[in-house]
């Protein structure tokens, strides 16, 4: 407890100072610019790792040059956690090498790994919420003064390195007040602090918005000019290809490329990460709208502000905006969570503006929510159960109001074949899942109760290639057998690849509204910074469309 | 007049042992252990403290066995919830229990006697300035707990160990070792509050003499939101009440009911910090949505 800090980097690396000092490398390090003559930053030979029943890792190669932004890509299980778990301590492999600027390494724990000059931040932040930025990053290598913390040496820590690396966050913040764009620069800081020459991101901009993604790369590169090292652990490829040096693909626990990003496009890197050819940004036929079935007039609840619209059968409508423009409080209030101050919901000419959640669905809802882990499925309860929530009421119960286990299982079963969800049994719990296959789950559940409308929030976020090609053939399917489908999505490309029709979402209103073939990216990125200043009327067809206007 | 110093000096003594308990009770709150065994950790220190200075004659030695004791018997919490993973509430009610059942069987096997151990040859601990040396210790050690808690290096960590384990860990801070020594000092704060109990005002040991001021030392830390000095201001209130009661007794109000007050005072102050805490969390959710963070 009264250790001294020792792992506190020397206080004179201010600007213009790569702040270079490997342990116990053998060469000087004064060069910030990868030279031939320097090892790589991480040299991993022939990683293997075994768990019970899988090889995660098998004989994985992986070099990683000093100053590059190395891109680590797979799908969900290929292998690329384990490898990162193995390489920053948190696993011991089975066989191989790791070698950090040349010296063979066997890290027993993350702090031996980062005293080695690594760093992490996982793709959950490890962040204290009630403490300040300043106190998350000296946490553990705190600047002294007569036993205490000094807090103004912290500050300045902050201040120092934030200005250096164009990371600047309020010192006296609390973390818990941030946002999470924020919350990743502390992360960064708080490994630049404790002096790491290598950052390994995992799933970086899986939780940022596109600005904060952007705003991150930017940070990056001017980590790895002044001579830092990224591995940038991602299944997402437009940042690969926008922001990575060089490209290792793993698929099923081995290397299947190792690609230059200059020489690559991204239908490669999809290729070698499914092992199959993969359409990119696929822009499926469009729809044959019907009657209407949602419609919305004057909508207003915390958050949302005179929101009209209407989704007719077979229509997928897609709304656009930055995340925290009211989205999500709409599709609540649409799915009965949420009270509406004022306005008009009508499901198929009825009125369930008043409707509780349960009524709804009984009128022909489903809804797919955003966050599949806390709201959208039960996470202890097993698979077969998750799968039967909601279809309690309706196909499984029997007279009694008992769930016959065989009729739940039966149903679980036909689902999991129908939806291609991998899982070992029925029976496991819900958190056995990867996120895509209770991304999977999840949908499925709700296309099956087959209701005419269905509210689906961020389809695919955090979802592998694969499976975000499955659920949008599933959710062409469902409008094609003439359904209406009111999607919401922070994925620009998901958004023009499925809706016949795009409304955007400024500050709580619809401000803007397209037909798909009108909607480029340029034009919905202005108007989701608010640059469609009038609203337009929602009027495709103007005989069954109620009145859409904004306000 | 009601409200004099008298009341003001007996609202101070009768609030040193909620005192002392509940900074033991908010440093383990700040490190991540629900602790309500401060009541039977409490009436370990009297009974430890009423022992050591019947045989030995000194009340000093009475002071450090109690808080020994008390440190010791506190381990039951530290192995139960730390290393164990039990539920701290369910071993904090057994501890409870235990003690009571425990210093009664003890009252009964070294003294012979049942009920109250009271000998005019019993040493307690001297006054100074109307005040037992503890309860000078007890408001020091506000101020030693306050400057730890925000100041301090092992006081940032164990704020961060409470906060989020997992995340302290992957720093290489041992979140067990912080809420041993939380839980620890715990005891041995509580020891003392017994200490004071027993060889303070007054001195003699009766059976569950604590009669309920660990649990109010329990409320004391949620009221407090654990923090030293809201801890000080809610025991200081709950000191208040029990002087207050005195009073209403000397005034002719039926001992019964005088003595409720404090517990009266409890449910209030408790009734009014959960539906505030209602409301903060119910914001904090609010602020969680807008920014798009999913837990």
């Amino acid at each position: 407890m009264t250790r001294p800090p020792s792992d506190i980097p020397a206080a004179g690396d201010g600007a213009g100072s790569p702040a270079l000092t490997p342990a116990a490398g053998p060469t000087p390090a004064a060069e910030p610019i990868p030279a031939a003559g320097l090892p790589p930053a991480v040299e991993l030979r022939g990683i293997t790792k075994r768990f019970p029943g899988t090889l995660a890792n098998d004989a994985v190669d992986l070099t990683v040059r000093r100053g590059e932004i190395h891109a680590l890509m797979g799908e969900n299980g290929a292998g690329k956690s384990t490898l990162m778990s193995v390489l920053y301590g948190m696993e011991r492999p089975d066989a191989g090498s790791i070698r950090i600027d040349g010296v063979e390494v066997s890290f027993g724990s993350p702090s031996a790994a980062m005293a080695a000059g690594l760093g992490m931040v996982h793709q959950s932040f490890k962040l204290f919420d009630s403490l300040t930025v300043a106190e998350n990053v000296v946490y553990r290598a705190e600047p002294r003064r007569f036993g205490l913390v000094d807090r103004a040496a912290a500050r300045r820590r902050v201040r120092e390195l934030g200005a250096e690396h164009g990371l600047v966050v309020d010192p006296d913040a609390r973390v818990g007040d941030l946002p999470v764009g924020l919350r990743q620069r502390v992360e960064i800081l708080k490994l630049l602090h404790r002096g790491a020459r290598t950052l390994i991101l995992d799933e970086p901009t899986a939780v940022l918005t596109p600005a904060e993604a952007d705003a991150l790369f930017v940070v990056l590169r001017s980590l790895t000019a002044r001579g830092r090292t990224v591995i940038l652990v991602t299944h997402k490829l437009r940042e690969v290809l926008e922001g990575s040096d060089n490209v290792t693909v793993l698929r099923d626990g081995r290397v299947v490329a190792r690609l230059r990003t200059a020489d690559t496009s991204g239908a490669g890197i999809a290729a070698a990460m499914t092992g199959r050819d993969v359409e990119l940004d696929r822009v499926h036929p469009p729809g044959t709208p019907g009657d209407v079935v949602l419609a919305v007039e004057g909508l207003r609840t915390a958050g949302v502000h005179d929101v009209g619209l209407a989704v007719r059968a077979g229509e997928i409508v897609g709304i656009a905006g930055v995340a925290g423009n009211g989205q999500s409080e709409l599709v609540e209030a649409l799915a009965g969570l949420r009270p509406a101050t004022a306005g008009r919901v009508g499901l198929r000419g009825e009125d369930i503006t008043h409707a509780s959640a349960t009524e709804r669905r009984a009128k022909g809802l489903a809804y797919v929510p955003e966050d599949r882990h806390a709201v959208g499925t039960a996470p202890a309860a097993s698979v077969a159960d998750n799968l039967a929530m909601g279809h309690h009421r309706t196909s499984l119960s029997s007279r009694h109001g008992l769930l016959p286990p065989s009729a739940v299982r039966s149903h679980a079963r036909e689902l999991v074949d129908r939806f291609g969800i991998k899982a070992s049994t029925p029976d496991v719990p819900a958190t056995a899942l990867s996120g895509g296959n209770l991304q999977k789950l999840l949908i499925g559940r709700e296309l099956a109760h087959d209701a005419p409308l269905l509210l689906v929030e961020q389809p695919t976020r955090g979802v592998d290639i694969g499976a975000i090609q499955a659920i949008h053939d599933e959710l062409i399917a469902y409008r094609d057998a003439g359904h209406a489908v009111l999607l919401v999505s922070a994925e620009l490309s998901e958004i023009r690849g499925l809706a016949d029709r795009i409304l955007v979402m400024y500050e709580g209103r619809v401000t803007a509204s397209y037909d798909r073939s009108d909607a480029d990216e340029a034009t919905l990125g202005l108007a989701m910074a608010g640059g469609a200043a009038a609203p337009r009327a929602d009027t495709p067809d103007p005989d069954d469309t109620p009145d859409t206007d904004g306000d | 007049m009601f409200f004099d110093s008298d009341l003001l000096m007996s609202a101070l003594r009768a609030l040193t042992p909620i005192l002392l308990a509940a900074l033991g009770g908010a440093l383990c709150e700040r490190a991540g252990v629900f602790n309500i065994g401060l009541e039977g950790m409490m009436l370990m220190g009297c009974f430890t403290a009423v022992t050591t200075s019947w045989f030995t004659g000194s009340p000093w030695l009475g002071v450090l066995a109690a808080a020994l004791a008390a440190a010791a018997y506190s381990l039951i919490l530290a192995v139960g919830a730390v290393t164990l993973r039990g539920d701290a509430v369910v071993l904090g009610i057994a501890m409870n229990l235990l003690a009571v059942g425990l210093t009664g069987f003890l009252l009964r096997t070294i003294f012979g006697v049942q009920g109250t151990f009271d000998d005019p040859s019993l040493a307690g601990l001297p006054l100074v300035g109307g005040f037992s040396p503890l309860a000078y210790l007890a408001w020091a050690a506000v101020g030693v707990t306050a400057l730890l808690l925000s100041r301090h290096v092992w006081g940032l960590r164990l704020r961060g160990v409470g906060e989020a384990p997992e995340a302290a860990a992957t720093l290489g801070v041992s979140p067990t070792r912080y809420k041993y020594a939380a839980v620890l000092v715990s005891g041995v704060l509580c020891g003392l509050a017994g200490a004071q109990l027993a060889l303070g005002n007054v001195t003699l040991f009766s059976e569950n003499m604590t009669a309920g001021r660990g649990w109010i030392a329990v409320v004391a830390v949620m009221l407090g939101r654990a923090l030293p000095l809201g801890v000080l201001l809610a025991a200081l209130l709950f000191g208040l009440a029990e002087a207050a009661g005195f009073r209403l007794q000397g005034l002719g109000m039926p001992q019964q009911a005088t003595d409720a007050a404090p517990y009266v005072v409890t449910l209030v102050a408790l009734f009014l910090s959960t539906a505030q805490h209602r409301r903060r969390t119910a914001r904090t959710r609010m602020t969680t949505r807008t920014t798009g963070v999913t837990p």
